[in-house]
């Protein structure tokens, strides 16, 4: 239904789960893919499957230097970066009275500061084709909290108000920016829980499942169109009726 | 120097869709001219481009006016 034909985009976080699913997505509806993350062999790999169109751009977000130069090495991998998707995030959960400063800071870095930078660094290109689109990745808890992630819940809603802000400046230029805030999805990281812990976080879903990926790539790929024009500032909740907002 | 004004003023009037005649050494591009500051932004962008030099921000920041704009220009070729 959608089409990015012509669209480059440059994805964060693209050799997690969430990242992998939102790259095939747009990969699929024609996009081009500059595909980022720490871990070389996943992008490779990811890469390889999607064949064409398909670049691997490696890069460690708490680098400040490295996240700086992405957009510019996407920019000429691909020619622009029309669709910039933060995907990107880490986890340092820890109950707040005990957590240390590294642990708020490198939370804070990596989730809020480098998509700044990044938001930043395709800004500028966008500005000039009159015509751009920023989804910043957010989370259900940057909306309600949770305990042990102040640091995260912290960083997700930085990542919000930051858009919206970003948002009300480049709007008249035919740039968008909004976020998709993900509920519980089934991934790596949520594939540790234990079933008892399943259990107690189904009893707070309304549509009784976890997400998939494919569910957070399709939220993505709409605010991506050129069919989402007139949306900006504004957050997708996708999480199965888990927080109503 | 002339060449740098007249290319500069082309800019500003296409961006700004303002009248030639506005376009005096003095005036500012937000406060006679109707810039808003994403406008001056790309002001300089513009100017980066068609004369091939980087405008770092904290000189953007002091090119407030027409007269600014091709002083640094000048400066900087």
């Amino acid at each position: 239904m959608f089409d990015l034909n012509g669209k480059n985009v440059l994805i964060t976080g693209a050799s997690g789960g969430i990242g992998g699913a939102i790259a095939k997505a747009l990969h699929a509806a024609g996009a081009t893919v500059a595909l980022s993350g720490t871990r070389v062999a996943p992008l490779e790999a990811l890469a390889a499957e999607l064949g064409d169109r398909a670049h691997v751009l490696p890069c460690n977000l708490s680098d400040a230097e490295a996240v700086t130069a992405l957009p510019k090495q996407a920019a000429d991998a691909m020619g622009s970066v029309d669709i910039l998707v933060n995907n990107a995030g880490i986890t340092r959960d820890n109950i707040f009275m005990r957590m240390s400063d590294d642990e708020w800071s490198s939370v804070l870095d990596v989730n809020l500061t480098s998509t700044m930078r990044l938001c930043k660094g395709v800004i500028r290109g966008m500005m000039k084709s009159r015509w751009g689109r920023i989804v910043n990745i957010s989370s259900v808890v940057g909306a309600t909290g949770n305990p042990g992630q102040a640091n995260y819940a912290a960083s997700k809603a930085g990542v919000v108000g930051m858009s919206k802000s970003i948002a009300y400046e480049v709007a008249s230029r035919g740039i968008t920016v909004n976020c998709v805030a993900p509920g519980f999805i089934t991934t790596a990281m949520t594939d540790k829980l234990t079933d008892d812990q399943k259990a107690g976080i189904l009893t707070q879903v309304p549509a009784g499942r976890m997400g998939n990926a494919d569910e957070i790539a399709a939220a993505v790929l709409y605010l991506s169109s050129q069919e989402a024009a007139y949306v900006t500032g504004t957050t997708l909740h996708v999480n199965g009726g888990m927080a109503m907002l | 120097m002339s060449d740098v004004a007249d290319r500069v003023r082309k800019i500003v009037v296409e961006h700004l869709g303002v009248e030639e005649d506005k376009v005096t050494e003095t005036a500012s591009f937000i406060d006679d001219l109707g810039a808003d500051s994403l406008d001056t932004v790309e002001l300089v962008m513009a100017f980066e481009e068609e004369f091939g030099i980087e405008i770092p921000d904290d000189a953007a920041e002091t090119i407030q006016t027409f007269g600014d704009a091709v002083k640094f220009i000048n400066g900087a070729q």
